[in-house]
This record gives structure tokens, sequence and C-alpha cells, in this order.
């Protein structure tokens, strides 16, 4: 049932830390790929990445001192889906169109099919994801959760997914290595999955060029739309950062990943379970209680799935742990695969329905969402960033001690940041619960909002530091890529 | 297997994988009149009322707010009776929310007088210092837009006739314009002169707000 590799003596499944070794070293192999393109979207995935958290701390500032409201473009309401969606849309597909492109390409030892696409996709992208924080900005806002922008934009992204997708399959169906790698695997799936799930949940009548009303009604728009949610958050900050791991993980420490049928069960496992779990999140609402019921059954279900891959991280760095220490990279890989480990626990469990009923609307849920975005997602990224623009540049890292400082300053202020909202949030929950002996609400709801103040303003605190962090990422791939044309001369 | 050396074939299945669970959780019951029940309490926004949606949609007032009391005692204590799967049969988006850093509004209608309304949205800080809503007096400074109102109506499919959506805005503007209207004085404090005869986007707001639950009371007062 495992795939191996043709003609490969040893008879060992397809194994990317060995793959194209010589490539990777041969000064040719730059010239080969297209990598100016994996060079313009890791760019401009730092780029919305410092401006989403720039708009991060605003919100975070707001939240305990409504001043910065200052115009309606700055008010709480609209900049929070300017931060989603800048740090979802923009950090986060920029960042697997980035690592996609370059994933394929080595994978499979085929040049993109359609280089001047992908420099389109490339433009056009950028201008989707300006002309979106714009239209956000202005209250252009569909309120339907990383789905909020309209119809015209819609369909620039739909475009911009198709321009991708054609590249995606040109260079699976062109490739010069017969068997596709497990990052292949999920960037498929990916690519099927987020299209569907898009365009379902956007079907939208326009009114004007700039409103429009959902096709669903209620409780189905709600059915809907958390459906959509929760795979975009499965199909964006999961799957393409699985494909990641698989492939940077081996990359960067020369071991194949422990397990290879392992992958392979968690990998259907994962796509099968996920769709059905989108009603964990509309827990206790008027949706009928089935869905809500089958929900909480297959998001238990994902623990295992979920858990394959954190194993087989784990497992892959048998008997070579030292590498946490000799080897920058890896501490972000671990590092990441515990957040998402600790994430696909917790997730489970918020989804009971004693639980949820306690934490749900409450900060406790905030503070997951971070972990998984500023632990799991952003550390994965980084460590994959760090091993490709050297790589693509033909040059070393400008500085190991800044890639060091990073880690421990986005650990820092990640883990404040989760730690604190989930004390929030357990406290609101309580605060919300609380009655008086005669049976009436012991606190009124904003006392329960004025007493969160002081970990909003820790929060804001540990936001400064992940992003000074973030900043030293900027940094040191920016000085990374200005060393290229001084080495060359050398 | 040599499914991973079929790139198309490998999609083709990845695809049907994930339609299964769509299928079953979502299209299915978007066919089952259960899962969105109507009731003929329950009536269509009016076209003033719609304006006032998608002002609170357009400022992101979900980002703060929910719209869905859940059937749990302290709740209930709270904001009132659970929320009814009737309710949204015209909610389009449904508003339900994700987040409380304000309070349930599902039960918000009717619960406070206009005049209320106008000082807390022209700034929650002069009701309740230390309130972290943002203050929305510039909404009191914008004339509402009515030039879509009929358009609007029609797409949602609420039946109305051009002089029926004609009829809601003006019988509005009257009630907010009248002499003995209860909040006149609220309103004309954050009102600037030249638009105290007309609708302004804050109207149109509190318009929406106080018809939160109000029509599921009928309902109710039925079963
Ligand atoms: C930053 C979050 C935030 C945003 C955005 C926000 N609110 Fe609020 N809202 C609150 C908080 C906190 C309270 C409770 C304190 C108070 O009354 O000011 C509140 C209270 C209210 C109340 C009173 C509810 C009650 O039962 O007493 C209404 C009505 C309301 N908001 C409407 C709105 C509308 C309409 C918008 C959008 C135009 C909006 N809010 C935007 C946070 C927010
Ligand atoms: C400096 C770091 C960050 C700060 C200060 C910050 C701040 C915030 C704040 C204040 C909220 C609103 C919380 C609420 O309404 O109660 C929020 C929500 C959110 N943020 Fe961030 N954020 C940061 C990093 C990130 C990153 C890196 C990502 C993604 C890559 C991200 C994705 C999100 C998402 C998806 C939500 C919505 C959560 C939900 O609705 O449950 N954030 N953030």
């Amino acid at each position: 049932m495992t795939p191996y590799v043709q003609g490969n003596e040893k008879s060992v499944p397809f194994d990317c830390s060995q793959e194209n070794l010589e490539d990777d070293m041969s000064e040719t192999s730059t010239e080969k790929y297209n990598f100016t393109i994996v060079r313009g979207f890791a760019f401009s995935a730092l780029f919305w990445l410092v401006i989403g958290l720039i708009v991060g701390l605003w919100i975070a500032f707001e939240m305990f001192d409504p001043a910065l409201n200052l115009t309606p473009w700055l008010s709480f309401g609209r900049l929070r889906v300017v931060h989603t969606n800048g740090l979802g849309l923009g950090f986060g597909l920029a960042a697997i169109f980035a690592t996609s492109y370059y994933i394929l390409q080595r994978l499979t030892r085929t040049p993109l099919p359609f280089p001047r696409l992908a420099q389109l996709h490339l433009y056009f992208f950028n201008t989707i994801i300006a002309l979106g924080a714009l239209s956000l900005f202005a209250g252009m806002n569909t309120t339907k959760e990383y789905a909020e922008l309209e119809w015209p934009l819609d369909i620039g992204v739909v475009v911009l997914w198709v321009m991708f997708a054609i590249n995606v399959f040109g260079t699976l169906i062109k490739r010069q290595e017969k068997q596709m790698y497990i990052s292949l695997w999920y960037i498929i799936s990916m690519t099927v999955a987020i299209a569907i799930l898009y365009i379902v949940n956007n079907l939208e009548i326009p009114v004007t060029l700039f409103k429009s009303y959902s096709v669903y009604a209620g409780a189905n728009d709600a059915n809907v739309e958390w459906w959509y949610a929760h795979n975009v958050v499965g199909f964006i900050f999961t799957v393409p950062i699985l494909a990641m791991f698989y492939y940077f993980l081996p990359k960067s420490t020369g071991l194949p990943i422990f397990s290879h049928r392992l992958s392979i069960v968690s990998f259907w496992a994962l796509n099968f379970a996920y769709l059905w779990t989108g009603a964990h999140h509309l827990m206790l609402t008027p949706l009928p209680e089935w869905i809500q019921t089958v929900a909480i059954a297959f998001s238990i279900f994902l623990i295992a799935p979920s858990w394959g891959s954190v194993v087989n991280g784990y497992y892959t760095l048998q008997g070579n742990w030292d590498q946490m220490r000799t080897n920058y990279l890896v501490k972000f890989f671990i590092a990441g695969i515990t957040f998402y480990g600790l994430q696909t626990i917790q997730g489970p469990l918020q989804g009971l329905r004693t639980l949820n009923a306690f934490f749900h609307y409450t900060d406790w849920v905030i503070g997951h969402v971070h972990m998984g975005t500023m632990g799991w997602v952003t550390m994965v990224i980084s460590a994959s960033f760090y091993y490709m623009i050297p790589r693509i540049t033909s040059t070393e890292l400008y500085s190991v001690k800044l890639a060091n400082t990073h880690f421990w300053l986005i650990l820092v202020g990640q883990f404040t940041w989760t730690i604190t909202m989930w004390i929030a949030g357990i406290q609101q929950g309580a605060m919300w619960k609380a009655t008086n002996p005669d049976g009436s609400l012991m606190y009124n709801f904003l006392d329960t909002v004025t007493s969160l103040y002081p970990y909003y303003k820790l929060r804001f605190a540990a936001g400064v530091i992940y992003f000074i962090g973030i900043m030293i990422f900027a940094w040191n791939l920016i000085m990374t890529v200005r060393q290229q044309p001084s080495q060359a001369e050398a | 297997m040599g499914i991973t050396s079929k790139p198309v074939v490998f999609a083709v299945l990845a695809a049907v994988v994930i339609l299964i669970g769509t299928t079953v959780t979502v299209f299915i019951p978007l066919f089952m009149p259960s899962t969105q029940p109507v009731s003929a309490s329950i009536k269509p926004y009016t076209a003033v009322e719609q304006e006032g949606r998608d002002i609170y949609m357009r400022e992101g007032c979900n980002n703060c707010h929910t719209q869905t009391v859940r059937p749990l005692r302290t709740e209930v204590l709270r904001y009132g009776e659970y929320s009814k799967p009737e309710e949204f049969a015209y909610d389009r988006p449904f508003l339900w929310g994700s987040r409380r850093t304000g309070p349930d509004l599902n039960r918000v209608g009717e619960k406070y007088p206009d005049s209320w309304h106008y000082k807390h949205l022209d700034s929650p800080q002069s009701m309740f210092e230390k309130s972290n809503m943002p203050p929305y007096g510039w909404l009191a400074k914008n004339r509402l837009d009515t030039q879509y109102s009929l358009k609007k109506a029609t797409t949602l499919g609420y039946g109305y006739s051009e002089s029926d959506v004609h009829q809601q805005i003006t019988q509005y503007r009257a009630t907010v314009t009248d002499e003995n209207y209860p909040s006149k004085e609220s309103r004309n404090n954050v009102t600037p002169p030249e638009l105290r005869k007309e609708l302004t986007e804050m109207d149109a707001l509190i318009a929406y707000l106080q018809k939160l639950g109000r029509d599921v009371k009928n309902m109710e007062a039925k079963k």
C-alpha cells in the first residue's frame, strides 16, 4: 500500500529530506526554477503581517481605552475585520502561495509551467488585498466572519485562486518526480477545499456594487458560515501549514518523516472529519440540535488525525533531539507543532456543551485563536521562510542570532498573550454566571468588562513583545536579500 | 495504490471526501424546512429598519455584540427569553456573532426608550464612564440614504411595493420629527439643526435596535 519511490533500491517511502540534495547546493537550481515569485509572495506576506499586527495592536488598545476610536474608519467594529482579514487573507495566503510555489517546484523537480501567470497572480493578489483592506475600512462588510469582503472582491478572490490552481495542477501534471510527497497532498486538498468553501459561503445577491445580501437566511446562513469559517481555518491555518511542516522539517534536519503510513491515515481522516465540525461554533443557538451533536462527535474524533501529525513530528526527531539546540530552525517547528497539539485538544474540549456554555463568547476563545495563529502558524511560516529565502537568493541567512531572538520574543509574547486571555475568559465566564443567594445576577454586564481591563493592558504589552519579534524577523530577511549582490561579488 | 502518482484523481477523491460531511451537515439541512422555520408572527424589517440593520453591519457592531440568547438560566435572567429559530427567518445575513465584548442585543428592542439610544450611541462613555463601546455620534450627522431601500426590500423578498417603502420611510420620518416625539430632546441634542427634519443614519439604527426581539413576544403570546 505504501507508495515507494520508483527505482530506489532500498525501497523506502518517498523521503523529501534527501530529495534533490545536489540541486539544493547547485547554483543552477535558482535559474531552473521560478523563485522570484516565491520571493515576491514571501515579502508580500511580511508586509501584510506587519500591517495586520499594527491594526491588532490598535484594536487591543481600543478594548481598554476607546479614545483610539478616532474616526469612523478607525472604530473597533471596522478595524477588527481589517485585522482578521489582513492576517488571514493577506499574511496567511501570501505565505501559503510563497511556500507552495517553492515546495511544488522542488518536489516535482519541475519549474512552474506558467511563470507569467504566477507573476500576474502576485500583482493581482496584492491589489485585491489592498482593495479589501480599504473596503473594510470604508465599512463594506458582509459581516460573515473571514468572508467579510463584498461581492466584487469575492470574485477577485476566486479569480486569484484559479490562477494559483492552474499552476498547481500544471506543475503536478508535468512533474518529473513520479510520486507526490505528503506536502503535495496537503496543497491539493487545500486548493480544492478552499474553492468549494469560498464559493458556497459567499453566494450573495448584489444590490449595488458595494452591497449584497446572503442567499441563505437565518439558521441556514449561520450553518453555512460556520461550516466555512471553521474549515477556512482548517484549510488555511492547518492544512497548508502541515504541508510546510512535512516539507521543511525533514529538509532542515535531514531526517525523514517518522511514519509514512501515519501521514496517509492522518491526511485522509483530517480531510474527512473537518467538514462535519463547523456547528461546534453554534452550540446552544437555534440551529437544530442534531447538527450541533454531530459536530461535537466529529470534533472529538479530530484529535486523532491532528495528533497523528504531532506524533509524526516529534518522532521524526527521535534520537536527534540535540538539533533543538544546534539547529535554530528546529525550535520553530517543534514549538509550532506543540502549539498545534495543544490547540487540537483545546478545540474539541471547547466544543463540549457544558464547557462551551461557559467559555463561548469570552476571551478564552480569543486566546485559543491566537495560540494557533501566533504560535503554530507564525512559528512554522517563520522557519519555512528562514529556510527558503537564503536558498532562493543563494546566500546565507543574515543572522542566526537575530532569528533566535525572534523566536524567543514571539514565544514569550504569544504565551503571555494567550494565557492572559484564558484567565480573562475564565473570569468573565464565571462573572456572567455568578448569582446571589436570592438567585439574582451578581454582576451587571459592564462590570464583567471593566474587570478585564488589566488583562487587556497586559495583552497589549504581550502583543508589543510579539510585534518586536516579528519586526526582527522582517529585518533579518530584508538584510538577507540585501547582502546578496555583495556576496556575488566576493 | 497509485493514487499518489495521479494528481487529478487525487484531487477528485479529496473533493469527494470533503463533500460528504458538507452534504450531510450543510447541504441537506438547507432543504429541510425545520432548519429555519417560519412564523406568521415574525414580520420582515421595514425599509427603515433594514437600513438600520445595514448600518449595524457596516459599523461591525456584530464584532462586539451577539444576537442569540442561549437557553441557560443566567443568560435568560440577564437578557430575557432565549432565542427561537423563527426569529431569524428574514435575517440575511444572520448576525448571531461570536464574541460578547458588549451584551447580547437579541432582546434589546423596547428595553429602553429611543432617547436612551440617542444618548448612548452618541457617547456610551457619557452614560457609563468605563464602557469601551466606540462613540457613534457621527451617525446622527449623516443623512439616511434611502435611494436603494426599495431595491433592498425587493432583493430580500419582503414583498413591499414601491408605495409601501415610500410610506414606511415617510411615516418613520414623521414619527421622529414630530413635535411630540417623546425622545425629541435627546434626538435634537445629537442631530445637527439642518438634519432635524430628515432621517439620519442614527434614526434608522435605533429603529432597527427597537425591532430586535419585538415580534417574538407576539409569537410566544400566541403559543
Ligand atoms: C468595542 C466593542 C463594541 C462595539 C464595536 C459596539 N458596542 Fe455596543 N456595547 C459595548 C459594551 C461594552 C456595552 C455595555 C456598556 C454600555 O452600555 O456602553 C455595549 C452596550 C450596547 C447597548 C446597550 C445594551 C443593553 O442591553 O444595555 C446597545 C444597544 C449597543 N451597545 C449597541 C451597539 C451598536 C448599535 C453598535 C454599532 C454601531 C455597537 N453597540 C458597537 C461594546 C461595543
Ligand atoms: C500583536 C499581535 C496581535 C494582537 C495584539 C492581536 C489582537 C487581536 C484582538 C484585540 C482581537 C479581537 C479580540 C476580541 O474581539 O475580543 C483579535 C482577533 C483575531 N485575531 Fe489577532 N492579534 C494579534 C495577532 C494575530 C495573528 C498573528 C493572527 C493571524 C495570523 C490573528 C488573527 C486573529 C483572528 C482570526 C481574530 C478573530 C478571533 C475570533 O473571532 O474568535 N491575530 N486579535
